[in-house]
């Protein structure tokens, strides 16, 4: 197991090291010059030169790289261009709504799925199986972003159970924070629940057809408890990887669901960033993400070998 | 009364008959052997007596086992007789364990659904007890194991011990030794023997071996497309065998070719003092690889004419000796050479020599592509000679090819889907023929086989011989097979050639001890004597 | 599930047809203001309303359709166009340092959801419809890659393709002659998903005006349009969100219906 570790944690390491350098390549070097770039075509050539200067652009290609990757190892992201104050306190404000959304989100889409996914599968081709495989079917369709304005319209602005937009701050308490992302989390969550369940589906039935559930069969166990006991947890594990994917779209789609609550998430900061021009804000922003997608994966990956022992050992 | 009675058994899925009036009986402490081709319905008599049948079964008739109608039973009940009253060990080890679960726990769960009151630790223990009997002994075998750490032999042990935990009245074996190997087979063999013996416990055996049977059963049922066609008591069903079938079926297992008489000719392949390794993946991050000898200097000629066999285990060596010699792969000491020009030159295969040595396949089903026509699946070789037939050339050689192997020329317009197993073999032999190599390998070609179609392809393999003149390396963990199709014999075991020498010779007197328990360890067929 | 197959071929061609017909036609010039009409609900002169500029919502859903359809099938073809090739090596030369260096790449495009690229490309290079096809390209790539390679693995396996190694065929020869034929397929299939797919992310990156700019029309933006006026119109959103649900709808349930269509012929029964 510890090897096993190692070597996920090298290839975590590994992906951190070349995202880095991909977002680097496109966002320092791609556009030629970033400080034209950001000043625009009618820029004086004293504060093209004070830009550059404070982006350090006289300095080589591989020293900036560096300077950046060191700087975000000691928490230092630069300083907003636009805002003038640092990014890392400006992303992480954002943080704090973006990352509990995705989490809130994806703790919902598991816990709609896998019932959903685990009663078709033990009804498979009967009336249960097939309206969830509708319903996933519809779920699947459904634009999330536009899934949210409906939610809205029925919960917020008829029935004013929740507020139509905005979020509280977490300030005024877990729970009151919470009730505020719940619109946008249920949101986020129909589309990745109904993918989920298909996939919980489908992977149990695989399983269900494999010969060591016939062996459980004929030691005496009903198709109840062999289901249970020895299909759900080989199930399980393509479903893990399924989990991992969904945590990205998540992060993903929080970006766009905020555009419906007006949620000042990470989403709003990098469009703003993007019309304002404030390279070192996309950039530092869309590193956090990667960053993010790529840690969550190395967590699915040792959940792997906790579920799976082929992989903890070398046979 | 019997312990297991099948009275008019007949079963249909979806409307489509599957066994018709099968009856047989079993008593207490009785081997019973079901045997037969596929399609027999054999399988499904089993799982019936489990009543783990597929969705969409319809039966009628009587499952007694003792005074209970199983067919009768509501599933709570039979979830109580499954594992406690009947066992059942199944064909394929490598996928019958959980994956995921120790073997320990797969054991003592056997013992925990029947038996709610007992406790995890005492359950434990049970399990390590019967996990003893099967000869999976606790120091070496320790039941924190999980099933990936087991081989195939030991896995099937492990399956055993989950079906017999709680000393079942009944044992069903659905062809339990198939996968396995020849000496693993007899250990497996024995071990259910003996467990049968001690718990006077009876046991259905379903096989397709008639050696295994003819070894092992007290009684014999032969089944042929749903239904019984003879059953008697072992001794005397081999001696008087009433239905036709059963003869087809005992000659066919015994079947004899005979080969015509080749003269001595000059050497055609040459393998000479070969030795192929395989990089092992790292164990740690700083210790250097290491190496697995697949093939451990191997010499070995065939001379024009000869038909050379090559009998071993799994793990022998063989497919990769095979691969080397095909000069599919690199070896790293050591020559091959084929009419005196290296398999293998340079970097890359010599295709010039490839030309000249061909391959039929084991799997019928495997070896070829489904998406293409009988007529460009033949001529796949053709890419091997520098100026292929075409047209009207082309057409001639394909129609010559399938003739000779008892197809017809209209056969190269269908796809290979619409051949049985046998057909597509013949198809392969075509493949293997059609740019008249000077050497064929046959890799378990037959082993896939039914019976008679086996000993069908046998005939023509004959028959080839003497048309063709061919000159092949036989490669087979079937020693019957190989006793009859070739003249000399190698015998392989990790990675060398143990013994040498004339097949028949070898066989009756052998002398390296690894033939010896071969040839110990493969049940053999009694002579069958001319039905009166 | 024949049923599946038609209802969905169906739905599909029917957005297509849209979208080719608003080439020569469509009820109204789909950007012709018309304040005086605005904000009407579905009524028999404007089928589906008018927005709330006036303009037909029938027309700017047709047109809107090609937009759509566009950049998902553009989108397609470039996953499949580098994807599979690129699976196709990786399968052929498993274990080298080059199939290593695929599966690599894969994962690590895997971590920019598209979203995430096409933000990228919009910062440096602008918005557009190209910059929102190049995002969902790009991401396409290794789910063609890594599904390729999937079953291009096990096809390595099966004995006929030894057959042609014999037969003296090149590893690219036989990645062309035999693998490719046998997983089209399944390729089929994932395209239909990763089309329906493009259609969802194509709206999203229009609804943040990551995607096509005005004049273009696109269903996406005709949302973001609807957002703040939900309440009092809701058919400005109803109508371009069924619109949505209905393509990538029909485009799955034909996925559904080939891969059901096309599985049974290749599955061998045995006795």
């Amino acid at each position: 197991m510890v090897r096993y570790t190692f070597k996920r944690l090298l290839s975590l390491l590994l992906s951190l090291a070349v995202a880095s350098l991909v977002i680097f390549a496109v966002i320092e070097v791609a556009p030629g010059d970033p400080a034209s770039f950001m000043l625009g075509m009618n820029a004086q050539p004293e504060t093209l030169a004070a830009l550059r200067t404070e982006l350090g652009l006289d300095t080589s290609k591989v020293a900036r790289y560096l300077a950046w990757v060191g700087g975000m190892l000691t928490g230092d992201f630069g300083t907003s261009y636009t805002y003038r104050t640092p990014v890392i306190g400006m992303v992480a404000d954002r943080l704090w709504v973006s990352l509990p959304l995705a989490l809130y989100a994806l703790a919902l889409s598991t816990a709609v799925a896998f019932p959903a996914g685990i009663f078709a599968a033990s009804r498979r081709g009967q009336a249960g199986d097939i309206s969830v495989m509708g319903a996933t079917q519809l779920g699947v369709a459904i634009p999330n972003f536009w899934f949210a304005m409906m939610l809205v319209l029925i919960f917020a602005i008829n029935l004013r159970w929740f507020a139509a937009g905005g979020f509280v701050g977490w300030d005024k308490g877990f729970w009151a924070g919470m009730h505020a992302l719940t619109l946008p989390a249920i949101a986020l969550a129909l589309p990745q629940a109904a993918i989920l369940a298909r996939v919980m589906r489908s992977s149990l039935l695989d399983v269900l057809g494999e010969d060591f559930m016939r062996t459980a069969r004929a030691k005496g166990l009903t198709e109840r408890q062999a289901l249970w006991r020895h299909g759900l947890r080989n199930a399980l594990i393509p479903v893990l990887t399924i989990i991992g994917l969904q945590f990205s779209f998540l992060l993903a789609g929080s970006i766009i669901i905020e555009q419906v609550f007006y949620l000042p998430g990470l989403g709003r900061l990098v469009f703003q960033s993007i019309s304002a021009r404030d390279l070192i804000v996309v950039e530092s922003v869309v590193m956090l993400l990667v960053f993010s997608v790529i840690v969550v994966n190395f967590l699915v990956d040792l959940a792997y070998a906790a579920v799976d022992p082929r992989l903890r050992s070398r046979s | 009364m019997s312990l297991l009675s099948i009275q008019n058994l007949s079963l249909s899925i979806y409307g489509l008959d599957i066994l018709r009036d099968v009856t047989l009986s079993i008593a207490a402490g009785e081997i019973v052997a079901i045997t037969g081709e596929s399609g027999s319905g054999k399988s499904l008599t089993a799982l019936a007596a489990m009543q783990l049948l597929p969705k969409g079964t319809q039966t009628k008739g009587r499952i007694m086992l003792g005074e209970t109608d199983l067919t009768q039973q509501d599933e709570k009940t039979l979830c109580g007789i499954r594992g406690n009253d009947i066992g059942m060990v199944f064909q394929e080890p490598m996928t019958a364990l959980n994956p995921v679960q120790t073997i320990g726990a797969q054991v003592a769960e056997t013992i925990r659904i029947h038996d709610r009151s007992i406790s995890r630790a005492a359950a434990e223990i049970r399990a390590a007890e019967t996990l003893t009997r099967v000869g999976l002994p606790q120091d070496r075998f320790p039941l924190g194991r999980y099933p990936h750490e087991l081989s195939g032999g030991q896995r099937q042990r492990v399956v055993i011990a989950m079906a017999i935990a709680l000393r079942p009245r009944l044992l069903i074996a659905d062809e339990p030794t198939t996968a396995l190997d020849v000496t693993t087979q007899a250990q497996i063999l024995d071990l259910l023997k003996h467990l049968a013996r001690a718990d006077g416990m009876g046991l259905m055996m379903i096989t397709h071996d008639l050696a295994v049977v003819a070894d092992m059963a007290d009684r014999i049922t032969v089944m042929r497309e749903g239904e019984v066609v003879e059953e008697g008591e072992t001794r005397h069903l081999l001696r008087h065998m009433n239905h036709p079938y059963t003869r087809m079926l005992f000659a066919a297992s015994g079947h004899q070719v005979s080969l015509p008489e080749v003269a001595a000719q000059p050497p055609l392949l040459e393998v000479t003092n070969v030795s192929r390794d395989y990089r092992l993946p790292r164990t740690t991050l700083f210790s250097p690889a290491g190496h697995f000898r697949a093939v451990d200097d191997v010499s070995f000629t065939i001379h024009r004419g000869e038909r050379l066999g090559l009998v071993g285990e799994s793990g022998c060596g063989k497919s990769t000796l095979t691969r080397a010699v095909l000069g599919l792969e690199q070896v790293q000491s050591g020559t091959i050479t084929l009419d005196g020009a290296p398999v293998f030159s340079g970097n890359a295969p010599n295709l010039a020599v490839r030309r000249k040595m061909q391959v039929v396949f084991q799997d019928p089903f495997g070896s070829f592509n489904p998406r293409h026509r009988v007529d460009r699946l033949v001529t796949e070789p053709f890419h091997l000679l520098p100026d292929p037939p075409v047209g009207a050339d082309r057409t001639r050689a394909i129609d010559e090819a399938l003739t000779a192997v008892g197809l017809t020329p209209a056969d190269a317009r269908k796809y290979i889907h619409e051949f049985s197993g046998g057909q597509r073999q013949r198809i392969a032999i075509a493949r293997a023929l059609i740019i008249r190599p000077e050497l064929i390998l046959f890799d378990e070609a037959v082993s896939a086989l039914d019976v008679s179609v086996r000993a069908q392809i046998l005939d023509l393999l004959a028959e080839l011989c003497g048309t063709y003149d061919l000159t092949y390396l036989f490669i087979s963990h079937d020693l019957s097979v190989v006793r009859t199709v070739t003249d000399r014999v190698l015998v392989m075991q990790s990675g060398k050639i143990v013994e040498e020498g004339p097949t028949a010779e070898t066989f009756d007197n052998p002398q390296h001890p690894y033939t010896r328990s071969l040839i110990d360890a493969a049940p053999v067929l009694p002579q069958i004597h001319a039905a009166e | 599930m024949r049923r599946n197959l038609i209802l969905g071929g169906m739905l599909s061609a029917l957005f297509v047809l849209a979208a080719l017909i608003s080439f020569v036609w469509t009820p109204y010039d789909h950007v012709a203001l018309n304040i005086p009409n605005k904000l009407q609900t579905p009524n028999a002169v404007h089928l589906l309303g008018t927005d709330h500029f006036g303009r037909d919502i029938l027309s700017m859903i047709m047109v809107g359709a090609r937009t759509s359809i566009a950049v998902a099938l553009v989108a397609v073809g470039i996953g499949m166009g580098l994807g599979i090739p690129l699976g196709l090596w990786a399968a052929a030369r498993q274990g080298s340092w080059l199939d290593e260096l695929i599966m690599r790449g894969n994962d690590l495009v895997f971590a920019f959801p598209s979203i995430v690229i096409a933000i990228l490309i919009t910062a440096i290079f602008g918005a557009g419809a190209i910059n929102a096809i190049i995002a969902i390209g790009i991401f396409n790539i290794p789910v063609f890659a890594r599904i390729t390679r999937g079953a291009a693995l096990s096809l390595w396996q099966r004995e006929f393709i030894l057959a042609a190694r014999v037969a003296g065929k090149s590893a690219a020869r036989i990645s062309v002659e035999h693998i490719l034929p046998n997983v089209t397929n399944l390729l089929i299939v994932q395209g239909t998903i990763q089309f329906s797919l493009g259609i969802l992310a194509e709206a999203a990156l229009s609804y943040v005006g990551l995607g096509a700019q005005p004049p273009t029309p696109s269903w996406g933006r005709m949302l973001a349009d609807a957002q703040t006026l939900v309440s009092i119109a809701p058919h400005m959103a109803l109508v371009p969100g069924f619109a949505i649900i209905l393509t990538v709808l029909g485009l799955n349930l034909m996925g559904d219906g080939l891969r059901d269509y096309l599985d049974p012929r290749l599955r061998v029964v045995r006795a």
